[in-house]
């Protein structure tokens, strides 16, 4: 088992070593992409409406906003 | 007020976001199933022609997927955020698919890609082929659960509503992932991403051709890309004609608006071009001008030229003579559902639990009852939250144009491609230069035709989010509006960054070429 984690760590390993300027390029922008989604927009901006509440507690609120009529 | 401004700003934002997204997604789905199948000819033959090929359009894959991974993820934050009525509402049966989509396919595509990048020399010529046809599968088994998920909010089927939870529950897997809906949806959707790759591939390969550069490569992309697309083009076509009679079953407001078909008729003509007034209820009819195909839309619809096709009138008045119920008469059965959750309410909050016994038989499918309500009743649940028949009609100009865009672009694509494939065959593909310079401009028309197909399914199923179930207006989160529409700026300074990024980089590449070497004096186009 050990050998064949290690031929796979070695396959990345060696895979990010060689990468061409454009692979660099593609990475980083990878990853600001994945910053500002995760932890700029996921945490300012997109906070669960629901979260917080139990199972019950989130069926009456949808039952409330059913049968009270939306828009 | 603020509510119903933040309904439609939650629709601008989510609409803005999936726009965005399928821009990156159907090269992913075709370029990668091209790719495979030039690694397949470089595996075979062994000739090293087919292995610098492949990896061109490999390293254009690898930019288009890098810097569209993970756009998808802002849409499924939205369903949390925006949606949050829709989100708890739909439950496990949208829920189900997206966890399978993420699970199996994404992890398999993300486990391969990198093989496929890395492994070049590194594993044998079989095993890399292989990682390269599983990236491809996986790419496309994504798209699989996203557009099974989809389709259900267009026909919702295999599940009950679960009074308790306030939430629908899968009844049958395999109804909900194998529907009509979700079958044609699949197929019109991913062979159509293979028509939009093979246009970029061919177009792409034409500019190369007019600047008199890499032209073997280029003519060995276009034989294959020519022929892949023009045999998807053509599976396009079947399955859009299939899902086209499966609307007229299950989305009739959907087929009248895209064909703008205010009366109905037996016999119904399809509109192959026609331009609307602006006054739709002006006596004249709709159109300023419209040919047509006679009886052709009856037949595409319910598969007899003579059939009965309701039109939008139809649809709002109803029609007793066709068996057809008013908008009116949906309502009322809508608010008589919506009154029954009332009731269950009212009866929890006051622990009757007599009272929510009656309500919950009423929405058991094994009471007689709840048999008979289900039927009569909920299955209109959504008209019951409508102020206004007219509501039910979706953006009649909107899906006319949108679906002549798309069908228009969609058979000229079969037209070009086999064009494109015959003269290439034949050797004289590089003396057409008009047709390479119309294969070049082709790249943005695959993308709009792309684009115009999921404004017809989108645009044409509202007013609902989840068809006769939920509209919208009762889907969307109670947010203040200001707050959406900031997000909406700022989402769509992101994805035009990230796709002015993209152009950039893979404009740069291909003027590189397949060996990285740039040329100094491009001759212009």
């Amino acid at each position: 088992m050990f050998p064949t984690l290690r031929c796979i760590v070695r396959f990345y390993a060696e895979g990010f070593r060689s990468m061409t300027a454009l692979g660099r390029t593609l990475w980083i922008v990878v990853l600001v992409k994945l910053f500002v989604m995760f932890a700029v927009l996921k945490l300012f901006f997109f906070p669960d409406f629901l979260a917080g509440k139990s199972d019950g507690e989130r069926a009456a609120y949808v039952l409330e906003e059913l049968t009270d009529g939306g828009a | 007020m603020d509510y119903l401004q933040t309904v439609d700003w939650s629709r601008a934002q989510f609409a803005m976001t999936a726009v965005y997204h399928w821009f990156f997604v159907p090269l992913t789905l075709g370029l990668s199933v091209l790719a495979a199948i030039m690694e397949t000819l470089y595996y075979r033959t062994g000739d090293v022609f087919w292995r610098r090929t492949t990896r061109f359009w490999m390293r254009l894959f690898g930019i288009n997927f890098a810097i569209g991974v993970a756009t998808g993820l802002i849409l499924e934050f939205e369903f949390g955020t925006n949606w949050s009525n829709y989100s708890h509402f739909v439950g496990d049966i949208f829920g189900a698919p997206l966890a399978i989509e993420g699970i199996m396919a994404f992890f398999l595509e993300s486990t391969f890609i990198a093989v496929m990048f890395f492994g070049w020399d590194k594993v044998s010529r079989g095993a890399h082929l292989a990682a390269t046809w599983l990236t491809a599968v996986g790419a496309n088994l994504s798209a699989l659960w996203i557009l099974v998920a989809n389709a259900w909010m267009q026909y919702p089927v295999g599940c009950r509503f679960n009074l308790q939870t306030v939430r629908n529950e899968m009844t049958s897997f395999w109804e909900v992932a194998l529907s009509p809906v979700a079958v044609n949806k699949f197929f019109h959707a991913v062979a159509s991403s293979f028509v939009l790759a093979a246009l970029f591939v061919v177009g792409v390969s034409a500019w190369y051709l007019l600047r008199r550069r890499e032209e073997r490569m280029a003519r060995g992309s276009i034989a294959i890309a020519s022929f892949f697309g023009a045999v998807f083009a053509v599976v396009t076509a079947v399955t859009g004609d299939r899902s086209g009679a499966v609307v007229a079953r299950v989305q009739p407001m959907k087929l009248a608006a895209m064909e703008a078909l205010y009366d109905g008729e037996a016999g119904a003509s399809l509109t192959v071009v026609g331009l609307l007034r602006r006054d739709r209820a002006d006596d004249d009819g709709p159109f300023r001008f419209r040919i047509g195909i006679p009886k052709l839309l009856s037949w595409m619809s319910f598969r007899d030229a003579e059939s009965y096709v309701p039109g939008i009138r139809d649809l709002v008045a109803g029609n007793a003579e066709r068996g057809i119920l008013s908008a009116e008469e949906m309502m009322a059965r809508g608010r008589k559902a919506v009154a029954e959750l009332g009731r269950y309410r009212a009866a929890r909050e006051a622990g009757d639990r007599a009272a929510m016994a009656a309500v919950e038989r009423k929405f058991d499918p094994a009471a007689p009852e709840g048999e008979e309500f289900l039927r009569e009743y909920f299955a209109y649940f959504g008209y019951g939250y409508l102020e206004s028949p007219a509501q039910t009609v979706p953006n009649v100009p909107l899906l006319f144009y949108s679906f002549r865009v798309m069908v228009g672009a969609g058979v000229f694509f079969i037209v070009l491609l086999a064009a494109v494939w015959w003269l290439n065959r034949r050797g004289t593909l590089a003396s057409a230069r008009w047709l390479l310079r119309l294969c070049v401009w082709m790249i943005p028309v695959a993308y709009l035709a792309s684009q115009a197909g999921w404004a017809v399914a989108e645009a044409g199923r509202q007013p609902w989010a989840v068809q006769n179930l939920m509209p919208v207006g009762v889907a969307a989160s109670k947010i203040p509006s200001a707050s959406v529409g900031t997000t909406f700026f700022l989402f769509l300074a992101l994805f035009t960054v990230l796709l002015a990024v993209e152009i950039s980089i893979l404009l740069r590449q291909i003027r590189l070429g397949p060996d990285g070497a740039e040329i100094p004096e491009p001759e212009k186009l």
